[in-house]
């Protein structure tokens, strides 16, 4: 390997669009040493981007170099073939040899080295990543882990200037998961490059750390750490994997400036389910939340998302909260999910709320008792609609 | 009463064309396989003509192509002093084109097969196409190009239109053992004839067993269909 490279000083730079069919790729940015995870739905074109970076596709125009080496520049009419990029890049159902032993698929990529150094190195990998039993092994005989374990090593061997990895944990368990996410980044430590990281698990976005790229049909809508991405979506895509079990359609109702906040009414008033003259405070009516005031007008169509765990149950009515929300409402049902309980209480609208063991056996709630929602109103996270 | 000459000439004939089908079948297969060139099946239909061609048909024009009125022709007799019709040159050249469907197309159908998803893989490692073909298609499609040999070996072992066309029936050049049949039939050999027809049909027999004994072997010591669907992660 060439010794002038300093992966530090030789980010990925990515400046891509790309129409297939109805679908266009659109985006650019620059991804330093370390993880950057591409974080969107399916579709949003997480995969279609790494293929452009890794030269499976063709960008129809921009520019994707990694450090001052240049990939693909379409003004330049330069597109580096696939096996000169130097580009590690584990394709999501992995494509190991499957004629090959686990040893064999990790030394395919050393072809320039002699067969002893090639050994080494592959040995080496192979311990780093803990398979090294397996190296006889064919990858039709090792679990869906230890296959994983095989296609990161055997990318990681020849040691590429960047690593693609798209979805490469989504088919396992978490705590294998989080094994081979602890060897990646023990790997990266030593290696410092960047490394593209697709998923649409919100775990591994937060397992990983990093910095976040939003995806949504092929443009790039939000980017930063994973705290700022999932903390304050502003897109509902972001949204819902970001986590918000709750959300819903609402019409700002008023706007109180000097407070910092305005009221917003729930989904059914839009529907008209709402008795005239009814306050929204009421369990037989659509709720009015009172949320942090954005630039909003009266009447604006907005949507408001609220995490199962934010909101608290009571008994009885509650006295002397800071929570501006407190709405009356009736379990309709509870469910056991793992260690907690999923209770849907209709208040209007129905809101699932999270509660430990513990919670209900000291509130003794049932389907049908009556409970009292209190939500903050920096709970209520707003988006467009 | 069995031509010994006629069954070792039938026997160098398909050794011959088989061994020269393989070699020019292999990159000819591989163009048909991953070509996106947009008149590729004008290829493949040329390529698959002599399967339902008369051989009469073929042998006709193989004839008039090696004759001494055609450039071909003229430029071998330039070179050699003798033209290529009624020689068993000759005749390997019509066997050639006679049975280039039954090597060329089980090849390409087992390239085709090879997950594509393996062949990118491949160059993300850095190897040439080359050094894909020969370390990821060929072994990958090992059953498709052993069914593709026999396939074209006993083929041209049994070939009997061509033969009489191109090359006639000169004893030890061209005489094979379909026309030395043919010709004890005619001469009311019946005897002899049962014998060679016997021989051949035996000798066929055990060939096809062979390979197809070793393809099994083959697909039982790489992997199963249900191992090869295990690889891929379950979503």
């Amino acid at each position: 390997m060439p010794t002038s490279f300093d992966p530090r000083q030789s980010p990925l730079y990515v400046k891509a669009r790309k129409s297939l069919g109805s679908f266009h790729l659109d985006c650019e940015f620059t991804a330093e040493a370390g993880f950057t995870i591409l974080f969107g739905a399916s579709g949003a074109g997480k995969t279609t981007l790494l293929n452009c970076v890794a030269g499976l596709t063709t960008p129809d125009a921009g520019r994707i170099a990694v450090g001052d080496r240049v990939l693909f520049d379409a003004s330049q009419a330069t597109n580096i073939a696939v096996a000169k990029r130097n580009v590690g890049y584990v394709i999501q159902d992995l494509a190991l040899f499957p004629h090959l032993t686990v040893e064999q698929n990790v030394e395919y990529g050393l072809t320039s080295l002699s067969s002893a150094r090639r050994r080494e190195r592959a040995m080496s990998i192979l311990r780093e990543f803990r398979i090294e039993q397996l190296r006889d092994r064919s990858p039709g005989q090792i679990s869906g882990g230890e296959r994983q374990r095989v296609a990161l090593a055997r990318a990681l061997v020849t040691e590429p200037r960047t690593l693609l990895l798209d979805e490469p944990l989504a088919a396992l368990d978490a705590p294998i998961k989080a094994e081979i996410i602890d060897d990646l980044r023990l790997w990266n430590q030593a290696h410092a490059i960047p490394i593209l990281y697709v998923t649409h698990s919100r775990e591994e976005v937060i397992a990983l750390g990093g910095r976040v790229i939003v995806l949504e049909s092929g443009c790039i809508i939000a980017q930063g750490t994973p705290h700022e991405v999932l903390r304050a979506p502003r897109q509902e895509t972001v949204a819902q994997l970001a986590g918000f079990e709750n959300i819903f359609d609402a019409v700002v109702e008023s706007i109180h400036e000097e407070r910092g906040s305005m009221y917003c009414c729930l989904n059914a008033c839009a529907s008209g389910a709402r008795a005239p003259g009814e306050k929204g405070t009421q369990s037989e009516g659509a709720p009015v939340l009172e949320t942090p005031l954005i630039h909003a007008e009266v009447g604006s169509k907005l949507r408001i998302g609220i995490r199962a765990g934010d909101i608290l149950l009571a008994t009885s009515q509650p006295q002397g909260l800071s929570a501006r929300n407190v709405i009356a409402g009736r379990v309709v049902s509870l469910e056991r999910r793992d260690m907690i309980i999923c209770a849907r209480v209709d208040c209007g609208v129905e809101m699932e709320v999270y509660l430990t063991l513990a919670a209900q056996d000291a509130l003794r709630l049932a389907p049908g008792s009556e409970v009292w929602l209190v939500i903050k109103t920096h709970s209520c996270h707003l988006m467009a609609q | 009463m069995i031509n010994w000459q006629a069954f070792r000439l039938t026997i160098e004939l398909a050794v011959v064309v088989s061994a020269i089908l393989f070699v020019v079948g292999l990159p000819l297969a591989y163009w048909i396989a991953f070509s996106r060139w947009r008149w590729k099946f004008l290829v493949e239909a040329v390529v698959a003509l002599p399967i339902v061609l008369p051989p009469t048909v073929l042998g006709f024009y193989v004839l008039v192509a090696l004759g001494s009125h055609s450039p071909l022709g003229r430029w071998w007799q330039s070179l050699t002093g003798h033209t290529l019709a009624f020689t068993f040159t000759g005749l390997v050249i019509g066997s050639i084109l006679y049975s280039l469907p039954f090597a060329v197309q089980p090849f390409a159908a087992s390239f085709s097969s090879v997950d594509r998803k393996l062949l990118s893989a491949s160059a993300l490692l850095g190897a040439s196409p080359l050094r894909t073909f020969f370390r990821v298609v060929v072994p990958l499609s090992t059953p498709g190009l052993i069914t593709g040999l026999a396939l074209s070996f006993a083929h041209t072992m049994g070939e009997f239109g061509v033969v009489l066309m191109v090359g006639g029936n000169i004893p030890g050049v061209t005489r094979t053992v379909s026309i030395d049949i043919y010709d004890q039939v005619e001469a009311a050999n019946y005897a002899s004839a049962n014998a060679m027809a016997l021989l051949l049909l035996i000798f066929c027999f055990l060939v096809l067993t062979l390979i197809y004994g070793l393809n099994r072997a083959n697909a039982l010591s790489t992997l199963s269909s249900r191992e090869w669907r295990r690889m891929s992660p379950a979503k």
